[in-house]
């Protein structure tokens, strides 16, 4: 049977980690883009986890790190939807193109 | 001991007169009743009272220890301490000629205060008047008390500006805006050099005290003075150069050659303020400060003493000679002004320190000088406030529009004669004494400067009774319509009681209170002595008579006789024109303008150049904050690919 080994793994969350980039870059949508972002942020999980299983296997750090990472995200999509739901209301639009204001 | 509470009140009192007139006196005194000019007339009496008092306990109770004056210091506290023994204190000093100039003061501010409230009547800004008054009387006082020599240079300052306020007082004349600009300058160029000399004597002496500054800078052995006259700069000892310095600062104030063209335009101002400040008071400072550091001139630096000598006669001579010539009445008296600080200067220049020290000459000079700035502060106001009644009654300063007026002024007319007598030098009258002793030390000096004195002093005689006849007889009494008589009891009780004091003054034994070294000087009279002076002060007032008591074509004929010499003399000596070519032709075109170019072109083009490139820089960069956050997030991530390679490439 295949097991995965370390090198499939990275090639995954590298994958991962550019799609959210990309969504991040690309999309207008402010949604998405938040969607981009945790896209990257659950890359970066994904190496902890990985780096933590393969290669200190009696060690916990990368577990703890992946936590810590999960609560912060969900704090900061907490603050990233308030922040969008402000924007809808003053701008009746979540079109990033549209908040454009704030420039020379 | 004397009370220092009081003596602080004397120069105190006035300085409340100041801000309380100045602060409330147009909102709340009433002007038409001249309630601000009563309070401060008030209040300068008390101090005046005071002064006396003082006056009478430092002569005859407590001055006099072992038959010397001694040098009182009744309190003092260090304002500003620069180093250790070097300070600012404020305190007072009593001594005979600080005291006498209290009284000097305290009384002539106290006869101009009466006369101002007949004679600044209806005036809008009464109150300002007053406080300004106040404010002038405060700082002189505080100048002749001064116990340091930055004090003295503080309250100088004040002095000047309080004389330009009260020059500008009529600030909508545009020629007395000029008059109180032209005065605050020239005063000010001459003050640079008093700041000078005060930081090369105390560098010298280690101490701006002026007790311990005489006394290092005098005695040969102690190591300032032989360090301040071992130093020179252009082959002139260091200290030499220090005391010049400060006379120049005393000459300004006093107008002296070169600096004396400020006074006459200073008659701009109202006359009351024409007798209290450039007549009796503050243009004597400069001859105070010289008398203050006397012994730093007679023992350390006898050249500069001999500067002082010769300064005082020209000036002396030359303005007696302008005096001759001018027309409007306040500008004789202010060139008359000049010509008697100049006596009181030449005075001081012949003088010694102690009684037949070197030479053999006496210190006479000394208390000559002080004595006839006494005598001077008293006739020369009484003249001036004279002049102002008659301005008063004429409206006009012109001599040729007066004449006959002896009717109308009788008291004017009396007192004045009796200023007259004092300036001419004719026994009994206060000037005479004074003059006799003058001309007496200068004889036992300087005969060059005796052979001016005596020459002066005829002239003296000759236009001050070129003005009073012009003033007072001349034509016939004309029927004046305008009669509103002398300005009441407030402007004629100062007149007489000038007028008592001219006569009288010179019987004080002034030798026995005021002398160089505090010792009683015995001034013998020697009226063989005396002849020829009184002799040409007869003749110049018979001269004046001849020409100006009937209405005549004299004065015109001497004038064409004299041709151009008249000419010269009418225009001053053209020294008002020379100053006007050296400030406009010669110090705005080589100075001003390339300065000005500088500002303009580098200093200004430095910065606007600065302004310029950041600007046009930042138009081209600021396209980077477009508003469009992902593209933020673009420059963030090329950034961070960036700092990343470098990492990994080049940190290793």
């Amino acid at each position: 049977m295949f097991t995965p080994g370390l090198y499939h793994i990275l090639f995954i969350s590298t994958a991962l980690f550019f799609i959210g980039i990309y969504g991040f870059f690309t999309r207008r949508n402010l949604i998405t883009v938040l969607m981009s972002v945790e896209l990257v942020l659950n890359s970066v999980n994904l190496n902890f986890i990985a780096f933590n299983k393969y290669l200190w296997a009696g060690k916990l750090d990368g577990l703890f790190f992946t936590i810590f990472v999960i609560a912060i995200a969900a704090a900061e999509a907490a603050v990233a939807i308030a922040i969008i739901i402000n924007l809808y209301r003053s701008h009746e639009s979540i079109d990033v193109e549209k908040a454009g204001e704030m420039k020379f | 001991m004397l009370n220092e509470t009081y003596l602080l009140l004397i120069p105190l009192l006035p300085l409340a007169g100041f801000v309380l007139l100045g602060l409330f006196g147009r909102k709340y005194f009433n002007s038409a009743k001249r309630e601000a000019g009563i309070i401060g007339t008030l209040l300068l009496l008390t101090s005046a009272v005071l002064a006396l008092y003082t006056a009478y306990e430092y002569f005859f109770e407590i001055g006099k220890v072992d038959g010397i004056y001694q040098k009182i210091i009744p309190f003092q506290f260090t304002w500003l301490e620069f180093s250790h023994g070097v300070s600012i204190n404020m305190g007072a000093v009593i001594d005979p000629i600080s005291v006498m100039m209290m009284v000097v003061i305290t009384f002539v501010s106290l006869m101009v205060h009466i006369y101002s409230l007949g004679y600044m009547k209806g005036e809008e800004r009464f109150s300002t008047y007053y406080s300004f008054l106040g404010l002038f009387t405060f700082s002189m006082l505080g100048l002749v008390m001064s116990s340091n020599i930055f004090q003295i240079y503080i309250f100088w300052e004040l002095v000047g500006i309080s004389s330009f306020l009260l020059i500008g007082f009529y600030y909508q004349k545009p020629s007395a805006v000029a008059a109180c600009k032209k005065a605050f300058i020239v005063t000010r160029f001459a003050d640079l050099g008093f700041l000078i000399g005060i930081l090369i004597l105390s560098f010298y002496s280690g101490t701006l005290d002026f007790h311990t500054l005489i006394e290092r800078l005098t005695l040969p052995e102690s190591s300032q003075f032989q360090n301040a006259v071992s130093s020179s700069f252009l082959g002139i000892s260091a200290l030499t150069w220090g005391v010049v310095l400060v006379f120049m600062g005393g000459a300004g104030k006093s107008a002296m050659l070169p600096f004396h063209i400020w006074l006459p335009d200073a008659m701009e101002g109202p006359t009351p303020v024409s007798a209290l400040i450039h007549a009796a008071t503050m243009v004597v400072a400069g001859v105070y400060l010289v008398a203050r550091l006397f012994p730093a001139f007679a023992l350390s630096a006898p050249g500069a003493l001999e500067l002082v000598a010769y300064v005082g006669a020209l000036s002396a001579l030359f303005a007696a000679i302008i005096a001759c010539t001018q027309t409007d009445i306040k500008r004789v008296l202010a060139f008359s002004t000049i010509s008697q600080i100049g006596f009181m200067m030449f005075a001081l220049g012949v003088s010694n320190y102690d009684n037949g020290g070197l030479l053999g000459h006496s210190n006479l000079g000394y208390t000559a000088s002080m004595f006839h700035l006494f005598t001077h502060a008293m006739f020369k106001a009484l003249l001036f406030l004279g002049a102002g009644s008659v301005i008063h009654f004429m409206h006009s300063n012109e001599m040729k529009d007066m004449g006959g007026l002896r009717k109308h002024l009788p008291v004017t007319h009396i007192t004045f004669l009796i200023a007259c007598l004092a300036i001419s030098g004719i026994p009994p009258f206060a000037g005479f004494f004074s003059k006799e002793e003058i001309l007496l030390a200068a004889s036992q000096n300087n005969l060059v400067v005796y052979g001016i004195g005596l020459i002066t002093s005829g002239l003296t005689a000759f236009y001050m009774f070129r003005l009073y006849f012009s003033i007072f007889w001349s034509k016939a009494p004309s029927p004046h319509e305008n009669v509103h008589g002398e300005g009441g009891f407030a402007m004629s009780l100062p007149l007489i009681l000038l007028a008592i004091g001219a006569t009288f003054a010179g019987f004080i034994p002034f030798g026995n209170f005021v002398s160089a070294d505090g010792k009683p000087l015995e001034t013998l009279f020697h009226w063989q002595f005396s002849v020829l002076p009184v002799v040409l002060g007869f003749a110049g007032i018979f001269t004046a008579m001849w020409m100006y008591k009937k209405e005549n074509n004299l004065p015109d004929k001497m004038a064409t006789s004299l041709g151009r010499f008249y000419k010269v003399a009418f225009h001053k000596f053209y020294f008002d024109e020379l100053y006007e070519f050296i400030t406009k032709k010669i110090i705005f075109n080589l100075i001003g303008k390339p300065a000005a170019w500088i500002d303009r072109n580098v200093v200004n083009g430095l910065v606007n150049a600065t302004g310029n490139s950041t600007e046009t820089l930042s138009g081209k960069i600021k396209g980077i904050q477009s508003g469009r956050v992902q593209q933020y997030a673009v420059y963030f991530l090329v950034a961070t690919i960036l700092v990343a390679v470098l990492f990994i490439y080049w940190w290793k």
